[in-house]
């Protein structure tokens, strides 16, 4: 009783089947989907290496600051790093002492309320604070970003594909929306708001390109600052904020591995050992 | 247990013996995975992946109940509490991506311990509950694992949910107010979370009660064998404890080696990366895809695209749920008397491109739901269920199986190529 009800379910499930295929073939055939400019002229991110890449990888730690660096001189006007706390920035290499001097420098205060009126009200950083955000909320963000909103930062090289790349790409991919592209898709013109980024997966980004000429910051350290270099930096400051212990688990993961080949070596010996004369 | 010839439990420490004659425990063990269960002696490194699927169980179970102690199943924090695990508790990282990555290595063996029990044929009599409860603990592998990817509530978190407790919407008639009932609301939302962690850290224990059922019912019959053959005699087992605990430990120390290298060198290579953004209910994804585990079954959802006599997503739906239900039935599809498929030459050829297609399905349920990814998925989800409902039965009837070996011990000795046992 079962192979006949089966038999027929099975018909059944194919014939629809193959019924959707022969319409959807016939759809595709007569009516092609049309191309669109995101499929013809999105790019994948740029080949780039950071120091973090790789199963041994460790983070540059004077590159981490000169990404820090970046990130408060640019960046943190508009994007906040919610999930990173001020004392994180001693695994960049910043002491106690500097990592205070940051917190309490920072350009916007830490939302508190008035000890003796509990008014709503600011106050300075300390090294336990996160890093305050440049905002109040997303309506003050949206309202100073012409409706946009500036994401996070803390998590955007791990919230892409190939994230480290992608954000360096994007920071220099800042062009002229080609010519053959206003040929082909005279309406995907990129609007006045709006800024052509190849990048960017709808190509047309809020943002207005963030590092705009070489020197816009001054290294501490003297490294020269082209737009490459800050956009190399910030980059691999993000992939820090996005896995700050990505040194530990890859330390880790070597000791793991190493203790593991060793104790399956000895299993195998011991299984080899234990079925010594049983034929299998 | 079921052989006349396997060992008798008899304790040597009187400790053992005073507790043994008061609770069986220590024989219970001895008869279920020590000495005292006599295995085919000509098992290969297939037979591994049950007791590698049991050992990620319980990596899932321990590192999921330390995560709990940390984790907030509320929709404000959840996003932020898990970042917390990453960054602020001490290896919580560790821990994290042990569980996520525990989870898609748990459905990998699970996977290969499936198609094993499907070349070889170990779905046949006697040993139909065993497969049946395997179904079972397959099922609740799937829910316990779509809702824990929901627990980080990430975008793809909340629009899986979405997506998935949607299904239950296209049911005729009550489908609406069963996905409601199911969510607590219309929308993935606090109560949906709350829900869904709870029960994920229920069904995990219902999982491991299944397996004891699953192992309890495996040691009736006794375990299967490459050649399929009933064990005729002493000669063609041995003791569970040492020769399989050893080849299990080996298996197990290759199986860590790959986690491990997953777990400390690409923890995301198998995740999604939308899911580092917190979910937002007004920002829909490009592409809603659910975990890799998932993909075959989310093509053949797919895959229905035309109304016919149904809506589109019904037939989807039935579909997929299908597409598991009717492993149910297999025993009873494929009638051919002769369990391994090395013996059977047409049935090998359909099992292995039944591989192909469920591989083939993958792909297309990862990809994006466009051209020709629709169209190839279409081809695959129709060879999926002509395979199991009309080729089976009717190959299980036509073919003419290869002559099989008088015993296990003899298919052994003609391998080696010599008589000395």
């Amino acid at each position: 009783m079962v192979r006949p009800i089966a038999f027929l379910a099975g018909l059944g499930f194919v014939f629809v089947l193959l019924f959707s295929l022969v319409t959807g073939a016939v759809a595709y055939i007569s009516e092609p989907p049309a191309k669109t400019a995101e499929h013809e002229f999105h790019l994948h991110p740029k080949e780039v290496s950071f120091a973090s890449d790789g199963p041994l990888g460790k983070f540059d730690r004077q590159q981490l600051q000169r990404g820090f660096q970046v990130y408060k001189e640019v960046c943190s006007a508009c994007h906040s790093l919610h999930q990173v706390a001020f004392r994180d920035l001693k695994d960049l290499g910043f002491t106690d002492a500097e990592v205070k001097a940051i917190a309490k420098n920072w350009a916007t205060e830490v939302p508190s309320i008035n000890p003796e009126t509990g008014e709503p009200a600011t106050r300075k950083g300390t090294p336990a604070d996160k890093i305050p955000a440049p905002y109040a909320n997303e309506v003050a963000a949206r309202a100073a970003n012409n409706n946009a909103l500036p994401p996070d930062l803390s998590l955007m090289a791990k919230a892409r594909h190939d994230g480290g790349a992608y954000i360096y790409s994007l920071l220099t991919g800042y062009q002229d929306q080609p010519a053959e592209l206003l040929k082909h898709f005279p309406d995907a013109k990129t609007p006045a708001s709006l800024h052509y980024n190849p990048y960017f997966a709808n190509l047309n980004l809020a943002m207005p390109p963030p590092l705009a000429a070489d020197g816009q910051v001054t290294y501490a350290d003297g490294t020269k600052s082209t737009v490459d270099q800050m956009a190399k930096d910030v980059s691999a400051f993000l992939i820090w904020t996005a896995e700050p212990k990505l040194e530990k688990r890859h330390a880790t993961g070597i000791a793991v591995l190493g203790f593991l080949l060793i104790a399956t070596i000895l299993a195998y010996l011991s299984y080899r050992n234990i079925w010594a004369g049983i034929k299998h | 247990m079921s052989f006349p010839w396997a060992n008798h439990y008899a304790p040597k420490h009187p400790l053992m013996k005073w507790i043994d004659d008061r609770l069986p425990l220590p024989r219970l063990v001895y008869n279920a995975v020590g000495a005292g269960y006599p295995v085919p002696r000509n098992l290969n490194y297939f037979w591994n992946f049950g007791v590698l699927s049991g050992a990620a169980l319980a990596i899932q179970i321990v590192t999921g109940i330390v995560l709990a102690m940390h984790y907030a199943a509320n929709g404000l924090v959840a996003f932020d509490s898990v970042e917390h695990i990453m960054r602020d508790v001490n290896s919580g990282w560790m821990l994290r991506y042990a569980h996520a990555n525990g989870a898609s290595f748990f459905f990998i063996v699970v996977y290969l311990h499936i198609f094993r029990g499907l070349f070889y044929g170990s779905y046949k009599a006697p040993r139909e509950m065993v497969w049946l409860l395997g179904l079972v603990i397959f099922l609740l592998m799937m829910a316990t694992a779509f809702m824990g990817y929901v627990l980080p509530w990430g975008q793809m978190s909340f629009w899986g949910a979405k997506v998935i407790t949607g299904l239950f919407g296209a049911i005729p008639v009550v489908g609406t107010p069963i996905q409601t009932w199911l969510l607590g609301g219309f929308a993935p939302d606090n109560a949906a979370l709350n829900r869904f962690f709870s029960l994920h850290y229920l069904l995990p224990f219902v999982i491991a009660g299944v397996i004891i059922l699953h192992i309890w019912a495996l040691h009736i019959p006794g375990s299967s064998n490459p050649t399929g053959i009933d064990v005729k005699g002493p000669q063609d087992t041995v003791p569970f404890h040492p020769y399989y605990t050893a080849k299990d430990g080996f298996g197990l120390g290759v199986f860590l080696i790959l986690y491990c290298a997953v777990l400390f060198f690409a923890p995301n290579a198998m995740g999604h990366p939308d899911n580092y953004i917190a979910a937002n209910p007004l920002s829909t994804p490009a592409h809603i895809v659910p975990e890799w585990y998932f993909w075959p079954f989310y093509a053949i959802l797919r895959a229905f695209t035309v109304d016919f006599i149904l809506p589109a997503k019904l037939w989807g739906v039935i579909a997929m749920f299908g597409s598991i239900i009717l492993l149910f039935f297999l025993p009873w599809l494929d009638k051919s008397p002769v369990r391994s498929g090395n013996y059977r030459p047409a049935f090998k050829k359909f099992f292995w491109l039944l591989v192909i297609d469920v591989l083939i399905l993958g792909y297309c349920g990862g990809s994006p739901a466009e051209e020709p990814y629709v169209m190839i998925s279409q081809l695959a989800a129709a060879y999926y269920f002509a395979h199991f409902l009309i080729i089976l039965p009717i190959v299980s009837r036509m073919e003419r199986p290869l002559p099989l070996p008088n015993s296990i011990t003899e298919a052994v000795l003609e391998k080696h190529g010599n008589a000395a046992a």
